[in-house]
């Protein structure tokens, strides 16, 4: 009210007073939410092309983005105080979850990722894309910042169960994002940079014991595939021979939408999934290519600039992990697909074809919503 | 709770996190420029290497067609091979407007509809970059005026490509079959990699009968080529396994000496080797050129083989089926003996007709028309079988009952499809009163018992089945699959032996010497047969009542009546001693069983001067 009577001498215009206000109420970044309805019609757009120029796939994708809006829509309406305080709770149910999927879980190409209710499939570790982060960002919010020993031990083992519990389904690919979104959280909550140099001096220390031990056959053909793709012109390296080809055949130019002599004429697995952007790359060229990192990256900043004004620590710490995350999908898919990682089962965030990425990714941009309406009404 | 947030610092806080987000963003900032680097490396700096390899990658793999297995005869004659042929294809994806080429190329070689109606099927099945075939056998002009054009056409292709070729045209068109172009249907069912490049497959016959033993496996090579579609160097190749050579049975010589003797008649001439079941001979007449066929055979060549009275392209070896007539009369006497109802010196009186009893009608021997008193006044098997007597199988098929003769007769093969290895073969009848029943809801009369014992009324026989029922005769009750095929790429396959027909000696001993007399007693029905002849055979006549194949409607009044003329069978084996050929013929409208035996004799004497082998 105070607001409504402090502006109106100084603006005539009810409309313009009115416009942010209604986003506002409503919980909604205007410019993220342009950014997103930008990114997801670019990605449709690639679909057509993509999946041959088949309409009912497009369809398909522009329901599941219609769902995934409303659960964007939905999550910025909940309260961040309610966040914290469910972020324990979420937390444990997911644990819950993965154990139970575990146990009884079903599976497909010899992993086991799905949890069966009745006649509906779910992957519990999509739960723990965010509940890891808002986990960890409720612990440590509740002590002093920077965080102490104890509470970075603690940290991480609250990110270290559930990771765990995703690497023995095995799901190297989630696994590894999920620790990536909690060890954001205790980053951007400004642990000491000599946690950081230890860690990183312990990752290359653990590389040798890893390969031995720990990695899958299929993963380290997926690493030996990388180094040396023509050693197996028709197995594993095919992927991505192809997909540095069509990459590298689009030029600046590109060859033109649908025109993808490697997409179009099935010389490029996966056309439609994880090697999307070798689509985009092929038939747009660099241009299409800088075009989407474009909007990428000022969805990043935009990300950023919400955690940067966010009132709590609790909100600066699910931004800034939200946002790098979400980082992490772009660089490890446009990275392993033009050859620079090795082949790991993560989509092209919001362009990829499929359904429980996307519901997810657009559920964390609902909570960067959250956190960017809340500051406003809060503050001035 | 509370106490912790006394010890907390909002502002420490803010700031270490602002700080953090610097270096996130400067890392953020890093990783995409990492990012771009690289796809600017592959899609700027390197993008010749990658533009080549993905053009390199369209025209990657090029189907090689199988080389389609060769067919020869016992002597290794030649009867199906393959010669390279031109084919002008175009591959669609190189064309830049696909109607404006097809009316040059019409303007440089002739291209029919049915051509580009074919073309424009095909187009609709092939993957991109593949060629298309639209004309087939070039002539050595056409190939040179496109030679002098094609530079200026893109995506037009001419190459070779080897067709099927019957060195011997009509004279084994029966006995083989042929190859045709793949139509739709087949197009569906065929396996689509397998048939990859190629355009003709087996349609009938022998051809179709083997065709995954003469088709072999596609082969692939890994192709450059330039913008044109023209291969500029081969980078891998897999060879195609080349189809498996047949040798059959058929021995060229006697198939000749059986279509000669046939000459302008309509019949079907069926040798078989009684010891193994192998097909020396498989003529029905008329054929037919089964050359035209290979390349699709012209609409008004096709009518005229369709529409013609003379239903060349029926195979009557297989798919005629006629009555046995008095043909059946051996295996009826074998049934009698069989059965215990007849021994070889049982007689019946025969007054030149035969009545059942209680009945008044008379059912005429053959003979009523010249010889009133018939055949003598008792008659035994050898007799009956020898001058062909009705009034002894009229009574013995009343005495055996349809229903026996129908248990006695199965086993030689009669009502039932021999199982030969070619196509459109058919069953037969062998009645009895159940299959009455079933075919035509009526009950067996007592008087069809009587025809049937004839070989007429309801019983039908194809040629095979005939000369196989024959083999089994002269082998003593050895039974084989009647086969072509003889050898697979030189190896031997062997006979297929069914369940044997089990007799004494003495009743095979009996009806020899019936059927021995036939042709060398001087009473014999073809004792003409025997003149100058250096060995023994065993044959049986037979006449057959039209029952008007092909019947045409608005014949004059002289050729119907020559359509209505009884059908003229012979069946005989030979050497007595050691049979090594059992045939069957049968000459549709021949007058009688003088138009069909002499072939015999020509067909038999062939094979034993030729040397069984």
């Amino acid at each position: 009210m105070g607001d409504y009577v402090r502006q109106m001498p100084h603006q005539g215009s009810q409309g313009i007073t009115r416009g942010p206000g209604l986003a506002m109420r409503l919980h909604i970044d205007v410019p993220l939410l342009l950014l997103l309805l930008a990114l997801t019609a670019y990605g449709l757009f690639v679909l057509y092309s993509a999946s041959g120029q088949n309409m009912a796939a497009v369809v398909r994708q522009g329901r599941f983005f219609l769902v995934a809006y409303v659960g964007m829509f939905v999550a910025a309406q909940i309260n961040l105080q309610r966040y914290a305080r469910w972020a324990p709770w979420l937390y444990l149910a997911g644990v819950g979850l993965l154990v139970a999927v575990i146990l009884a879980g079903v599976g497909a190409k010899g992993a086991q990722r799905w949890l069966q209710l009745g006649g509906f499939r779910f992957q519990p570790s999509e739960v723990m894309k965010l509940g890891v982060p808002l986990a960890l960002a409720w612990f440590l919010a509740d002590s002093t910042l920077p965080p102490r020993f104890l509470n970075v031990l603690g940290a991480l083992g609250l990110l270290g169960v559930p990771a765990a519990l995703i690497l023995l389904q095995p799901d190297l690919g989630t696994a590894l994002l999920i620790a990536a979104s909690g060890l954001f959280v205790l980053f951007m909550a400004g642990i000491g940079w000599r946690y950081i140099v230890g860690a990183a001096v312990l990752a290359v220390a653990s590389a040798w014991p890893a390969w031995l031990f720990v990695l899958k056959d299929y993963q380290k053909q997926r690493i030996l595939t990388l180094l040396n793709p023509e050693s197996d012109k028709l197995g594993a390296g095919w992927n991505i021979i192809q997909s540095k080809t069509a990459i590298g055949s689009g030029g600046w130019q590109g060859k033109g939408w649908m025109q993808g002599t490697q997409s179009q004429l099935d010389f490029l697995p996966e056309s439609h999934t994880d090697f999307i952007i070798a689509v985009l790359a092929e038939e747009q060229g660099l241009q299409g290519v800088l075009l989407l990192v474009g909007i990428y990256l000022l969805i990043l900043l935009r990300g950023f600039w919400i955690g940067l004004r966010a009132q709590t620590s609790f909100g600066r710490m699910m931004a800034g992990s939200l946002t790098l995350t979400f980082f992490v999908y772009i660089f490890v898919n446009m990275g392993m697909v033009a050859g620079l990682l090795p082949v790991v089962g993560v989509p092209l965030p919001l362009v990829s074809a499929g359904g429980t990425s996307v519901v997810t990714l657009m559920a964390g941009f609902g909570i960067l919503m959250a956190i960017s309406t809340e500051q406003r009404l809060v503050t001035r | 709770m509370h106490r912790k947030i006394a010890l907390k610092d909002p502002h420490l806080e803010a700031r270490i996190y602002n700080a953090r987000t610097v270096t996130a963003i400067t890392l953020v900032l890093l990783f995409i420029a990492v990012i771009l680097a690289r796809y600017y490396t592959l899609q700027i700096t390197e993008f010749e290497t990658y533009s080549t390899r993905s053009e390199r990658n369209r025209v990657q793999l090029q189907p090689l067609p199988p080389k389609r297995g060769l067919i020869y005869d016992r002597n290794g004659i030649l009867l199906a091979d393959n010669r390279p042929s031109f084919i002008l294809s175009v591959v669609r994806e190189r064309v830049e407007d696909l109607d404006a080429t097809l009316e040059e190329l019409a303007g440089l070689v002739p291209i029919s509809d049915s051509d580009l109606e074919r073309f424009h099927k095909r187009v609709g099945r092939s993957r991109p970059y593949e060629a298309v075939p639209l004309r087939f056998r070039l002539t050595e002009d056409e190939r040179a005026r496109l030679a002098v054009n094609r530079h200026r056409m893109p995506g037009v292709v001419v190459d070779a490509q080897l067709l099927r070729h019957y060195p011997h045209g009509q004279l084994f068109s029966h006995a083989l079959g042929y190859v045709g172009r793949i139509n739709e249907r087949e197009a569906r069912e065929l396996d689509e990699t397998d048939y990859r490049g190629t355009f003709h497959v087996g349609k009938v016959g022998v051809e179709k009968y083997y065709e995954d033993t003469l088709h072999g496996s596609v082969g692939y090579q890994n192709v450059e080529t330039n913008a044109h579609g023209r291969v500029l160097r081969v980078l891998e190749r897999y060879a195609p396994v080349p189809g498996s050579d047949l040798t059959l049975h058929l021995d060229y010589h006697v198939q000749k000496a059986a279509t000669e003797a046939l000459g302008e008649q309509r019949g079907a001439v069926v040798a078989i080797d009684p010891a193994s079941g192998g097909i020396l001979a498989l003529v029905s007449t008329p054929g037919f050129d089964t050359n035209l066929f290979v390349n699709g055979i012209s609409t008004t060549d096709y009518s005229a083989l369709r529409d013609s009275p003379d239903v060349p392209l029926f195979n009557r070896a297989v798919q005629g089926s006629y009555p046995p007539g008095s043909t059946i009369k051996p295996f009826m006497g074998m049934a009698g003996l069989a059965s215990g109802l007849v021994t070889p010196e049982t007689t019946v009186p025969d007054p030149g007709w035969y009545r059942l009893p209680g009945s008044s009608r008379r059912y005429r021997d053959w003979t009523w028309s010249t010889r009133r008193a018939g055949h003598a006044p008792q008659v035994d098997l050898k007799m009956a079988i020898a001058e062909s007597c009705d009034v002894y199988f009229y009574d013995l098929a009343r005495r055996l009952t349809i229903d026996r003769m129908h248990e006695f007769l199965a086993p030689y093969g009669f009502g039932a499809r021999t199982g030969v290895d070619t196509t459109n073969e058919r069953s037969g009848v062998l009645p009895s009163s159940a299959w009455k029943r079933a075919a035509m809801a009526q009950p067996w009369y007592p008087g069809e018992t009587i025809s049937a014992g004839i070989g007429q009324g309801y019983m039908l026989a194809t040629p095979m089945q005939l000369a196989a029922a024959t083999g089994t005769l002269a082998s003593r009750g050895q039974r084989y699959t009647p086969r072509l095929l003889r050898a697979v790429d030189g190896e031997e396959l062997p006979p297929q032996a069914l369940q044997p027909v089990s007799a004494p000696e003495a009743d095979w001993a009996a009806v020899f010497d019936g059927m021995r007399e036939v042709v060398h007693g001087e009473r014999g029905t073809a004792n003409y047969l025997s003149e100058d002849i250096a060995y023994e055979m065993a044959g049986k006549t037979g006449t057959a009542q039209v029952i008007g194949i092909a019947q045409g409607e608005d014949y004059n009044e002289e050729e119907v009546a020559e359509r209505h003329r009884h059908h003229g069978l012979f069946i005989a084996f030979a050497p007595l001693q050691a049979p090594s050929i059992a045939v069957a013929i049968i000459v549709e409208n021949g007058g009688g069983s003088s138009a069909a035996a002499p072939i015999a004799r020509a067909v038999i004497d062939t094979w034993l001067q030729g040397g069984a082998g």
